[in-house]
């Protein structure tokens, strides 16, 4: 745009109509939201899961298998990928839409992390039930 | 105007002007600064702990699949490097979970004040370095 002769408007909607649907006009509160909740909630996951972790290191098999098995540590677990998962994603989210600003590059990234989120939490609850309900 | 983003950037001076809306600077404009590197920290982190989840899967899902499948994988967690990775993801999982309440507490409208702000910056880096050293001392003591 050659700016010789200062800015100017050519489009001739209100400033209602330009604004709806951009920048914070989105679903940023929803995002944020979101992001506080999780996080919320993964405070005491996280402490729990980590514990866990420390616990069962050098574990065999079986007796991962007996620890996943517990309802309420499977119900833990399930919660703790679910949190973390969506908290991952809202997080990366963040940095796509921050650094690439081309808009189709953006929304294929966007597309493909979130396809890997969905992708890594599914596998991860899938393996937490298989142990919890055939061992 | 070749894009409605771009009537966005336009503005009014109080004597009626259009102008374009300045940009705000970018990074390496400022000098580093305790609350901007703990923010960029806490980024880096974010990501990073994001990556690490793939050993957190792994270890599932191959807990869930065959006693080789298991065996490869804690192989691999139990060794050295496994042990390297797992011990930046440690560093990494209390700065972010540290910093994470510190901004928990400024969503919830507390601790604004500058003086407060590099203090709770400070802890937050103090905690870290506490937090990944007694996670690693449990680590040892239980094994």
């Amino acid at each position: 745009m050659a700016d010789t002769k200062g800015p100017e408007i050519a489009i001739r909607r209100s400033m209602l109509g330009r604004a709806r649907g951009l920048g914070a006009a989105k679903s940023g509160t929803a995002h944020w939201w979101a992001m506080k909740a999780t996080s919320l909630a993964l405070i005491p996951l996280t402490l729990w899961m980590l514990g866990s972790m420390i616990g069962l290191q050098g574990a065999t098999r079986a007796q991962v298998a007996a620890w996943a098995g517990g309802p309420i540590t499977a119900t833990l677990v399930l919660a703790t990928i679910a949190g973390l998962f969506h908290h991952m994603y809202l997080g990366v989210q963040t940095v796509i839409e921050d650094y690439i600003h081309d808009e189709r590059p953006r929304i294929a990234w966007l597309m493909v992390t979130k396809g890997v989120a969905w992708l890594l939490g599914l596998a991860s609850a899938i393996s937490v039930l298989k142990l919890a309900f055939t061992g | 105007m070749a894009d409605v983003r771009d009537a966005l950037m336009v503005g009014k001076t109080s004597d009626g002007k259009l102008v374009r809306r300045p940009l705000s600077p970018h990074l390496q404009v400022y000098k580093p600064q305790i609350t901007s590197a703990l923010s960029i920290f806490h980024r880096v982190t974010g990501v990073a702990l994001s990556v690490g989840t793939l050993m957190l899967v792994w270890w599932l899902v191959a807990a869930a699949t065959s006693d080789a499948a298991y065996a490869t994988a804690s192989g691999f967690i139990g060794s050295w490097f496994g042990m390297l990775l797992l011990f930046g993801w440690t560093v990494a999982l209390w700065y972010h979970f540290c910093a994470g309440i510190r901004h928990l507490f400024w969503d919830a409208g507390y601790g604004f004040e500058l003086p407060t702000v590099h203090l709770t910056g400070k802890l937050v880096l103090a905690a870290t370095a506490v937090l990944s050293v007694l996670t690693w001392i449990v680590i040892f003591a239980v094994r």
